[in-house]
């Protein structure tokens, strides 16, 4: 096994991490004026993520960072191809980020009002716009001879990547409704659970539909062989896994249900990254333009400089960011004290 | 406009942007940790005021840093991408790392700092916050060991086979002499803004005069911890920077030359306060200099010799073929001098204070439409306009700073490897324009949300609260609501 095939599995990883973390709190964001009824409900709910939201946003930094390192020229490619998507996924972020932590900085309702637009515009945004990158990825995007893209914005919006997109909207949505359910309790975490009853059912549709549709037209040609037959498996391994999570979700299991809807989201990643290896990027002009693993990777020195470093720090990563979530275990209420908003102090 | 102007008109705006947020989080992360620490080992009321009403600031800034970061770590591929492609050997290595190492210990370890007041015990409390401020120095360790790769390229070569520089040594990368200067230095311009911005609103209140003794005697504190941050941070900007300069005359004698406009080796070379005309050399200008100042900059020798701009230009263009290897001059000039002024006079503003408040002294107070005439009087006058101005001085001076250091390598991207010219990506100019303008008037309506926040923030004052939040762990208590 290459260096660049180690890379290549490390950025399905990282990109899997962010999906399953981010996918929780982009759910939450866009749960938030659906189940967010009243103030202190939507207070309990942005205080679920409230300690997570920025740790998670970090796999998203660490992906693109490693994708720099390991992939030149795909991060290359892929960034310039995707420029307005990406850049309305950047103003997203932004703020959405900001409104997490303006919104109680000041004692006025309009003011939380707008912040609270925020975070549902920035959750939603990205939760569909990462879902169409993906579906173009897979799907081969207008690269020539020099790896440049030669299309224009609204070649991204076809029929598989938008499917795509709804697959990433439902599933997201789905992972913050069973999240909710899992921190809250009373009124919110019923509705929490009822919402993932219906978000399950789209996220298995969506989800299941864009998976069937990628092993049946976009898998990469050439490897029908054993990688071929692993994205297959790992296809219905998440689509088992919804299909678990959304029964658990029935049962009221919300613990299990939570786990099997990011095992499923892991499952569905590594099936689309299996998918699309040995390619990083196809050209839907010719093949021959195609950026893969070997053509498109920093060198082995590099490579093997950063397979040491992620040895040594991601575990401790691992571990303290696991730490966190065992500290906020506890579900979220409404303390007494905190039924108003706290008083700008003067 | 071209596309490679728009690229670098969005490069400058948010990269400037992005380090108005930077020095502040950076210094004012250590001093609210010790703020922290403080009250701790010394369980006094006012040290957790402080670190209350500081740690606020803290965090408005944060958030703010770590959005506009986002889109610095995309625009190298979304604009630069035949610079991603060239460089990414070597210039990823650090992105990567900065993410795994810096960004997930800040963002980690600070959501435990704001949520965990009543859920861990203090010392870990405390400790959150020092990693979280690590965490932002090592990120700055490797974001700048990068840029100072892109200065004076090292551990690295050039692959003809691929097109593309290629990593020879990560340790020599990591160790390149002018990251051995410029992180020294602009870390302590971090903390010489940090120190600024305490000591400005707190001689602030203190002018305003606060009501009770205890609120005083807070804010006392708060200038003197902060004059005294900002003053030995000034000392190590100076020496640090004079460490840059001689770095600067080895590495990039251009860069020197265009600082001060020198157009013909000298020997010795003066160094100019300012200059009222045209600096393109031709034509004589009233000048205020200082005689072999510049020598003793670039090289620690009064009388050695410095290269002047047309010297350099006929060199480099035997070694790198036809072509200007001039910078913008007056823009090199103007922010060189303008960079040293503004950082020295917030070291200054920051002394008086630091002089004011000896010895159990308090400044003398500014009663609202108070008229009382006399020196007295205009000195305290003087005295709010310095405090009021001062936390603006460092975010003015680092800006400046950073403007000199990227536009006087022009017309390099990577110091003989690469021009900037030549790293642009194959995008349209519409695009570019689109995102320049969204971007722009993004981060216009965020600045004054972001300062509007801050100044009703800081206005506000202490936090009044007498009592501590409940030590040890607080496994009965629901999390609290802090958003």
């Amino acid at each position: 096994m290459h260096f660049h095939d180690v890379w290549f599995i490390a950025i399905a990883v990282l990109w899997a991490g962010y999906f399953i973390l981010e996918g929780f709190d982009f759910g939450v964001g866009i749960l938030l004026p659906v189940l967010g009824r009243d103030e202190t409900r939507r207070r309990v709910m942005i205080n679920t993520i409230g300690p997570v939201w920025d740790g998670n946003e970090v796999w998203l930094l660490t992906a693109g960072g490693a994708t720099f390192a390991a992939f030149p020229g795909w991060y290359a490619a892929m960034f310039s191809a995707f420029y307005l998507p990406l850049l309305l996924i950047l103003v997203a972020l932004i703020l959405r980020g900001v409104a997490f932590e303006y919104r109680g900085k000041r004692d006025s309702a309009s003011w939380r009002r707008r912040w609270d637009a925020a975070i549902f515009g920035g959750s939603l945004l990205p939760a569909i716009l990462w879902g169409v990158a993906f579906g173009n990825v897979l799907h081969g995007i207008k690269l020539d001879a020099a790896h440049n893209y030669v299309g224009n914005f609204w070649d991204f919006l076809n029929p598989y990547s938008l499917l795509g997109g709804l697959a990433t909207l439902a599933l997201f949505t789905l992972d913050g409704a069973l999240f909710l359910a899992l921190k809250t309790t009373g009124d919110l975490r019923r509705d929490a659970r009822r919402t993932a009853r219906l978000t399950g059912m789209l996220a298995i549709v969506a989800g299941g539909g864009f998976l069937a549709w990628t092993e049946l037209s976009y898998r990469a040609p050439g490897h029908t062989g054993a990688t071929g037959a692993a994205s297959v498996a790992l296809a219905t391994l998440a689509a088992v896994a919804l299909i678990g999570a959304f029964a658990a979700n029935l049962r009221g299991r919300e613990g299990s249900a939570f786990g099997a809807a990011a095992a499923g989201i892991a499952a569905a990643t590594a099936a689309l990254f299996t998918a699309l290896y040995p390619n990083v990027l196809p050209s839907s002009i010719n093949a021959a333009y195609n950026l893969t693993v070997a053509n498109a990777s920093s060198t082995a020195k590099t490579l093997a400089l950063m397979t040491v470093i992620a040895c040594i720090f991601l575990p401790f990563v691992l571990l303290y960011q696991g730490w966190t979530y065992w500290v906020f275990r506890k579900r979220v209420t409404a303390a007494p004290q905190a039924q108003q908003p706290e008083p700008v102090s003067r | 406009m071209s596309v490679l102007e728009l690229s670098r008109w969005q490069f400058g705006i948010t990269t400037v942007y992005h380090f108005l947020f930077v020095p502040i989080t950076i210094g004012l992360g250590f001093l609210v940790a010790g703020f922290e620490t403080a009250w701790i080992r010394t369980g006094n009321d006012k040290w957790l005021r402080l670190t209350k009403f500081y740690g606020k600031l803290f965090l408005i800034n944060f958030a703010m840093g770590v959005v506009t970061g986002i889109v610095q770590e995309f625009q190298f591929g979304m604009n630069w991408s035949a610079y991603s492609r060239f460089v990414g050997d070597i210039f990823g290595a650090p992105l990567a790392v900065e993410a795994l190492l810096a960004f997930f210990l800040e963002s980690t370890f600070l959501g435990l700092w704001i949520f965990g007041w009543d859920r861990l015990p203090r010392g870990m409390h405390a400790a959150c916050m020092w990693i979280a401020a690590t965490g932002t120095v090592l990120s700055a360790y490797f974001i700048l060991a990068a840029n100072s790769w892109m200065q004076h390229p090292v551990g690295s070569h050039y692959n003809p086979v691929t097109h593309r520089m290629e990593l020879t040594s990560f340790v020599a990368v990591l160790t390149n002499p002018v990251q051995l200067g410029t992180f020294p230095h602009t870390v302590a311009g971090c903390f010489l803004t940090a120190g600024g911005l305490v000591t400005g609103i707190a001689m602030w209140h203190l002018i305003r005069r606060p009501a009770d003794a205890g609120t005083i005697a807070a804010w006392r504190t708060a200038v003197k911890a902060g004059a005294i941050t900002a003053l030995a941070a000034a000392v190590a900007v100076i020496f640090t920077g004079d460490i840059q300069g001689k770095l600067m005359t080895k590495y990039q004698p251009m860069k020197m030359a265009a600082a001060e406009a020198l157009y013909h080796t000298s020997q010795p070379a003066p160094f100019s306060l300012f200059t009222i005309g045209t600096l393109n050399g031709s034509k004589p200008t009233f000048q205020v200099t200082l005689p072999d100042l510049l020598s003793f900059l670039a090289t620690g020798n009064l009388h050695a010799q410095v290269k002047g701009i047309d010297n350099l230009q006929s060199l480099y263009a035997q070694i790198y073929g036809p072509g200007s290897y001039i910078p913008v001059i007056p823009i090199a000039y103007w922010s060189f001098r303008l960079m040293i002024g503004i950082g020295l006079l917030a070291a200054l503003i920051s002394l008086i204070a630091l002089w004011t408040v000896r010895r159990g002294r308090v400044p003398a107070p500014i009663a609202a439409g108070a008229r009382v005439s006399g020196t007295r009087s205009l000195w305290s006058r003087l005295l709010l306009w310095a405090v009021l101005v001062l936390p603006f001085l460092p975010l003015a001076a680092s800006s400046l700073g950073w403007i000199f250091t990227e536009m006087a390598r022009q017309p390099w991207l990577v110091f003989g490897q690469m021009k900037t010219s030549q790293g642009v990506s194959a995008n349209s100019a519409g695009e570019v324009l689109a995102s320049v303008i969204v971007l722009t008037l993004l981060y216009g309506g965020l600045a004054v949300i972001e300062g509007g926040l801050m100044y009703s923030c800081a206005r506000a004052g202490l936090p009044g609260e007498k009592t501590a939040p409940p030590a040890g762990e607080g496994e009965e208590a629901p999390l609290a609501l802090v958003y």
